[in-house]
C-alpha cells in the first residue's frame, strides 16, 4: 500500500511537472517569436531591380536590407571579371568595404573603388587589389529573370558563382 | 534601533525588524586588519542608486524610437529640460565610474584571495553583477542613437554572426532586422531599463547575503569566526559605514568634480552626429572599460575566430578563479609568485586599455597580440602557482 500511495504521489508531481514544462515552453516560444523581424521589415528581404536602366560605365546604387548595392554596367576596358560577372556585363556588389565596413566611392577616371577609410581599393568586378581590405567585395544572394536581379534570394546562377 | 517606540515596535511585532537590522548591519563584524580597498563594495551600491536615480529622470523625456532619440536626448534633455544636461552627464559618467569602482572591488578580491573558498558564492554572484552591468552598459550606450552607439551595437552584435550554425539567423533575431534598426533600439531600451536593473538588484541581495553568511576577508587571508570577528573586529552598522561615509564624500567630491569639469571622457564627440548606416565612422571604439577585452578580440589580427575566442574567453575566464586557484595560501599578501603574476596582470589590463584605442596596424598589432597572451598567462599560472605552493605548505614552507 505504501509503495503504491508514493508511486501515486510521483506520477501527480511528474503529470504537473510536465505539464508546467510544457507551457513554460511554449510562453518561451511566443517570447523568442516576438523578437523575430516584423512582416513589414521582412517584406524589405527581397529587393527588384532591372538592369537594363544602367548605362555602360554608370554606376547605380541599391539599398538592399539596409546596405548600399553596388550595379556597374562595365565598358569592355574593365576587363571580363572571370566568375563575378552578371550577365557579362554587371558586377553587383555590396558596397560595404571588407576590411572594417565602410563605404567605397567609385572614382570613374581610375576605374576604382577607392575606401576614404583606410585607403583599400577595388578594381571594376569589386576584387581588392590594394591596401588592407582581406577579400572582394561581397557579392549578394540574387536571382536573375530577364534583365531583372532579384537581391537577397539565391537562384541557379549565384549558387553556380559561389561554388566557383 | 536601540529605542523601540510605537511604530517601530509595531512593525518588529509583524516584521521582525530590528532581527533583520542585526542580521544585516548591526551584528555583522568586520575584521581590523582591512584597508581602505574594502570600501568599494559600498561604493558600487551607491552608484548604482546614482544611475538609478538619474535613470528614471532621464526615462521621463526620452523617446526609445529611431526617428526622435536622438533629438529627444540632443535637444529636449540637453537644451529644454532645466537641469535636463545635469541628469544626463551624471547618469553617462555614473556608468563610466561604475566601471572604475567594479574594476579596483574585483582587484582588491582577486589580490587578497576574496573568491576562495568559502566565498566562492561571493565570487560567482559578483562577477554575474559585472556581466550585468556590461549588458547594461551595452544597451544602455545604444539610447542616445548617435553615430557611435548605432556602430558599437552593429560592430558587437555582428560578432554572434561568428557562432557555427545559427548565428547569422541569430544576428538577426537579435536586431529584429538585418541591420541595426527601430527594433533593436526599442528591445535595447527595455531590456536597459526594466530587465537588467532588476536582475542586477536580486544578484546584489544575494552577493551581500552571501557575504554576511560567510563573513568578510581580510589582508592576510586569515580565517575568522563570527565569535573572533565579534571580540577583534568592528561592527559593520555603525563603526564600518562611518568610515565608508567618509570615504564616500571624498569619492563623490571626485565625482562630480568629473561631471560638472571633465565629462567629456563619457560624452564621445562622434556620438552628437545622429546614426546614419550608411556611413561608419572612419575609427570605432568601445567606451574605455571595454577596451582592454576589445584589444583581446584585435590581438589575434591574423584570424578573426581565435580573436572572438579569445574575446569571449577573457570576459569569462575571471569566474572560474576559484577552481583555477587551489592553493592553500588565500591573501596575495603572503604569495610571492602571485603577487608577480598579479602585477604583470594589472599591468597588461592598462596596457591592453591603452592600446585598444590605438589604430590597430603595425607595430600596434604585435603589441596588441603579446597584451592578450600576456593576459592568458596569469590565469594559466595560477594552477601551477597553486601546485607549487602547495608542496611549500606540505613541506612546512609557506605562511599561512
Amino acid at each position: 500500500m505504501a509503495e503504491e500511495k508514493v508511486s501515486r504521489r510521483d506520477f501527480l508531481l511528474y503529470a504537473i511537472g510536465g505539464w508546467a514544462a510544457v507551457g513554460a515552453a511554449g510562453v518561451l516560444y511566443a517570447m523568442y517569436k516576438t523578437w523575430e523581424p516584423l512582416p513589414e521589415v521582412k517584406a524589405q528581404a527581397t529587393v527588384t531591380f532591372d538592369l537594363s536602366t544602367v548605362k555602360p560605365g554608370q554606376i547605380k546604387v541599391v539599398n538592399w536590407r539596409g546596405k548600399p548595392v553596388f550595379v556597374l554596367r562595365r565598358t569592355p576596358d574593365m576587363g571580363k571579371c572571370e566568375n563575378r560577372s552578371i550577365l557579362d556585363e554587371y558586377t553587383v556588389v555590396v558596397g560595404i568595404c571588407t576590411h572594417l565596413g565602410c563605404i567605397p566611392n567609385w572614382e570613374a577616371e581610375k576605374k576604382i573603388w577607392h575606401c576614404p577609410c583606410h585607403g583599400g581599393e577595388y578594381d571594376a568586378c569589386g576584387r581588392n587589389i590594394f591596401g588592407p581590405p582581406p577579400r572582394p567585395l561581397d557579392i549578394p544572394p540574387f536571382k536573375l529573370e530577364g534583365t531583372k536581379i532579384i537581391l537577397g534570394e539565391a537562384g541557379p546562377e549565384y549558387q553556380k558563382m559561389m561554388k566557383g | 534601533m536601540a529605542k523601540k517606540g510605537g511604530l517601530m515596535k509595531w512593525l518588529d511585532e509583524r516584521l521582525a525588524i530590528s532581527e533583520l537590522w542585526r542580521v544585516m548591519m548591526s551584528e555583522y563584524y568586520l575584521p581590523k586588519n582591512i584597508n581602505f580597498l574594502w570600501s568599494f563594495g559600498v561604493l558600487t551600491m551607491l552608484v548604482f542608486v546614482i544611475l538609478v536615480v538619474t535613470g528614471i529622470i532621464l526615462l521621463m523625456y526620452y523617446k526609445p524610437d529611431s526617428k526622435l532619440a536622438f533629438d529627444s536626448v540632443n535637444k529636449t534633455i540637453m537644451m529644454d529640460v532645466s537641469y535636463g544636461w545635469v541628469f544626463r552627464h551624471t547618469h553617462a559618467v555614473g556608468a563610466s565610474i561604475m566601471f572604475l569602482v567594479l574594476f579596483i572591488h574585483m582587484a582588491r578580491g582577486i589580490y587578497y584571495g576574496s573568491y576562495k573558498a568559502p566565498r566562492e558564492v561571493v565570487w560567482v554572484t559578483g562577477f554575474i553583477l559585472f556581466v550585468l552591468m556590461s549588458a547594461t552598459a551595452f544597451t544602455g550606450y545604444l539610447l542616445p542613437w548617435g553615430q557611435m552607439s548605432y556602430w558599437a551595437a552593429q560592430t558587437i552584435t555582428t560578432l554572434f554572426e561568428k557562432i557555427p550554425f545559427i548565428g547569422p539567423d541569430l544576428v538577426i533575431w537579435i536586431r529584429g532586422n538585418y541591420i541595426v534598426e527601430d527594433a533593436t533600439l526599442t528591445r535595447f531600451f527595455a531590456l536597459h531599463v526594466t530587465l537588467l536593473p532588476a536582475l542586477i538588484l536580486v544578484f546584489t541581495v544575494i552577493h551581500m547575503y552571501a557575504v554576511r553568511i560567510v563573513g568578510s576577508n581580510n589582508e592576510d587571508g586569515i580565517p575568522m569566526t563570527k565569535e573572533e570577528k565579534k571580540k577583534n573586529g568592528i561592527p559593520f552598522w555603525p563603526v564600518f559605514m562611518s568610515k565608508e561615509f567618509f570615504v564616500m564624500s571624498v569619492f563623490l567630491l571626485f565625482f562630480f568634480y568629473l561631471v560638472f569639469f571633465n565629462y567629456g571622457f563619457a560624452m564621445d564627440p562622434i556620438n552628437f552626429q545622429p546614426a546614419n548606416y550608411l556611413q561608419t565612422p572612419p575609427h570605432i571604439y568601445p567606451e574605455w572599460y571595454f577596451l582592454a577585452f576589445y584589444e583581446v578580440l584585435r590581438g589575434f589580427f591574423f584570424s578573426e575566430t581565435l580573436g572572438l575566442i579569445a574575446f569571449v574567453a577573457s570576459m569569462f575566464l575571471p569566474l572560474f578563479l576559484p577552481w583555477l586557484d587551489r592553493s592553500p595560501i588565500v591573501s596575495g599578501k603572503h604569495r610571492p609568485l602571485f603577487r608577480i603574476m598579479f602585477w604583470i596582470f594589472i599591468i597588461d589590463f592598462v596596457f591592453l586599455t591603452i592600446l585598444g584605442k590605438l589604430p590597430p596596424t603595425g607595430l600596434f598589432a604585435w603589441l596588441g597580440f603579446i597584451g592578450a597572451i600576456v593576459y592568458f598567462i596569469f590565469f594559466f599560472s595560477l594552477p601551477i602557482i597553486s601546485f607549487i605552493e602547495k608542496k611549500q605548505v606540505a613541506s612546512g614552507g609557506g605562511q599561512q
